[in-house]
């Protein structure tokens, strides 16, 4: 299958005091297109780092990182506004839903950044809000929805767009284990359906339950990336 | 135009936050609009009631004339030269002879400013004709309501005024108050008691002689040796003057409203980047541009001068109307600030003072949000995201 990540020598640090601290040190890895793939390890492995460095919101320190062919380390501010804008989605531990926007407004944001008329733009919102269950509740605002409720719509501001990956870090965290289960299936159901590439940074055994490939960091180094037979 | 209905969202989703501030601003633009729309009034009444009172067209001025120096008076007196006699035969200049005496209403003593002006004058709206009199009776004279209040005198009332001739000798007449009238002019009203001109000049032993000449509008300027001719600009600089002090004086009061005004502005947009560093992150990482989140910030700002702009409008049209239409009571006396000043005051409102305002208001508004806008270029936005920064 094509590769959409590519992990090249990646190390990052972070100046600490007068040193530095190795959040990710020489990792190589590589995602396909349509993988359900997890980064597992206990807080401070680099998982969240790794996230973000795919999802271009920071650059490494070391190597290189190629998202859908683009060196993430490379690219200007605005070049990498563009690849998140048109390739990426993001789904976050505490959701990060716009608080002053309605359910509709937030799931139509990263359609008003590509720019869509506004009969498409109409057409993908509610249809994204039918996958995720929450047509009943456009008009309500962040504050007035569950946890659960909330994550979906996170769910459905990542998908709206169709991204070819979806990077999500810890989005069970905030959620009890019914709700846990019922966002895994969604996105598991949408990386079936529209072959979505999903990467998720996790420590929770519920979304490792739902895993297909599961690379395990320590450390900020690759421990184990194996693929899981269902 | 995504920036814009993003910062609208934004701004419809703070709710109650953002009608009071909208409320705030609204208030600024309105106040400053309705202050400098009184004081343009005033200056503009000031230079209309003057000129209906006191200078007409301008004023010749003879000699080394000085209102403000009566020991001047004396010898700022000369015959009407030629040019300007025929003129005044016309009707087209009107002379004021000026003197000092002194009044014993009621047997207390106070010091004036006698002036002599013709009767039958017309250039001026002080009630003249009654200075007609009769030979017989006390000399009539008119007086301003503020002096009547001065000398505790009422119309048809007697006293004794004391002056001093042209050779220095000192005279006496009952003179009596045959009119009071009521005016915005101090300088014609306070310590001044009017009086006919023929009756001046034969008082003094000044026959022909005058200080000043008004000059109408149909009057031609002449140059005549010996006498100085001031416009009404000119004349009218002392109180303009006053005016724009008081303007910039005023312009304290509409600088902290729209101080007040900035600040909720600078206060909810510099909080928004503290609160809302996540919602900050988060847009980022959906694709937009740190210039787009400066930009989305600025215009959420601006949108706060277009919102109180628009309410603004809606409150303060009216009370602009009635305040042009009907005006506004002060009461206090005119004379007492020595400044014309009417009992009601109208605020003469332009569309350049509207527009000026709220252009003004619009320009320090989006300064104000673009400061801490730009904050938002120095956010790591992966730190911004967790809402963990500054």
């Amino acid at each position: 299958m094509k590769s959409i990540v590519e992990v090249q020598q990646l190390i990052k640090k972070f100046p600490v005091g007068n040193g530095f601290f190795t959040a990710l040190n020489e990792v190589n890895l590589s995602f396909a297109e349509g993988e359900f793939a997890g980064l597992v390890g206990p807080s401070g492995s680099g998982k969240t780092t790794l996230l973000n460095i795919i999802g271009s919101l920071d650059v490494p320190s070391e190597g290189e990182v190629l998202v859908m062919g683009h060196p993430v380390g490379k690219l200007t501010a605005a070049q990498a506004a563009l690849l998140r804008k048109q390739q990426l989605g993001f789904i976050f531990q505490s959701y990060n839903l716009l608080p002053v926007y309605t359910v509709y407004e937030n799931v139509e944001f990263p359609l008003l950044l590509l720019d869509l008329p506004a009969s498409e733009r109409k057409q993908r919102v509610l249809e994204t809000l039918e996958w995720v269950g929450l047509t009943d509740k456009v008009k309500s605002r962040p504050a007035a929805l569950s946890g659960g409720e909330c994550q979906r719509v996170a769910i459905a501001r990542a998908m709206v767009k169709r991204p070819a990956l979806v990077l999500a870090d810890e989005p069970t965290a905030n959620l009890d284990s019914e709700n846990s289960h019922r966002i895994l299936q969604t996105m598991l159901k949408l990386n079936e359906e529209l072959k979505t590439s999903f990467v998720f940074a996790t420590h929770d055994e519920k979304v490792i339950s739902y895993l297909r490939r599961i690379i395990r960091l320590q450390d900020g180094k690759v421990v184990a990336d194996e693929l899981v037979n269902l | 135009m995504l920036l814009f209905k993003t910062a609208l969202q934004s701004l419809i989703g703070n709710g109650l936050k953002t009608w009071l501030t909208v409320f705030v601003l609204s208030l600024a633009i309105v106040m400053i609009i309705i202050m400098q729309g009184i004081l343009h009034g005033w200056s503009r009444q000031a230079i209309d009631d003057a000129q209906r009172w006191e200078l007409a067209d301008g004023q010749y001025w003879c000699g080394g004339y000085d209102p403000w120096d009566p020991f001047s008076l004396d010898s700022a007196t000369a015959s009407i030269p030629e040019p300007l006699a025929r003129q005044v035969e016309q009707g087209l200049l009107e002379p004021v002879l000026i003197t000092q005496a002194t009044v014993y209403p009621e047997g207390r003593m106070q010091g004036v400013m006698l002036r002599g002006i013709r009767p039958g004058q017309q250039l001026l709206e002080i009630p003249t004709a009654v200075l007609r009199g009769d030979s017989m009776g006390p000399v009539p004279v008119v007086v301003g309501a503020f002096m009547a209040r001065q000398l505790k005198v009422k119309l048809n009332d007697e006293m004794i005024l004391r002056w001093r001739d042209k050779n220095g000798a000192f005279e006496a007449v009952d003179i009596r108050i045959a009119g009071v009238f009521k005016t915005a002019v101090p300088s014609i009203d306070n310590g001044v008691l009017w009086i006919g001109l023929e009756n001046l000049q034969a008082m003094t032993m000044r026959q022909g002689e005058a200080n000043i000449l008004v000059k109408s509008e149909a009057a031609e300027v002449i140059e005549v040796e010996g006498w100085t001719f001031k416009t009404v600009d000119k004349l009218m600089e002392a109180t303009l003057l006053l005016v724009k002090t008081k303007s910039a004086g005023t312009s304290v009061f509409y600088v902290i409203f729209l101080l007040l005004a900035m600040l909720a502005i600078f206060d909810t947009q510099t909080l928004a980047i503290f609160r809302r560093q996540r919602e900050i992150g988060t847009m980022v990482a959906l694709g937009m541009t740190r210039g787009q989140v400066v930009k989305h910030f600025t215009i959420e700002g601006s949108l706060y001068a277009l919102l109180a702009i628009v309410v603004g409008a809606v409150w303060g049209t009216p009370l602009i109307w009635y305040l042009s239409a009907v005006g506004i009571s002060f009461p206090m006396e005119a004379a007492e600030f020595g400044v014309p000043m009417a009992d009601v005051m109208y605020a003469a409102v332009t569309p350049g003072l509207v527009l000026g305002t709220v252009l003004f208001v619009f320009v320090v508004t989006a300064i104000v949000s673009y400061l801490p806008a730009r904050k938002i270029a120095t956010m790591n936005p992966t730190e911004a995201i967790r809402g963990k920064i500054l």
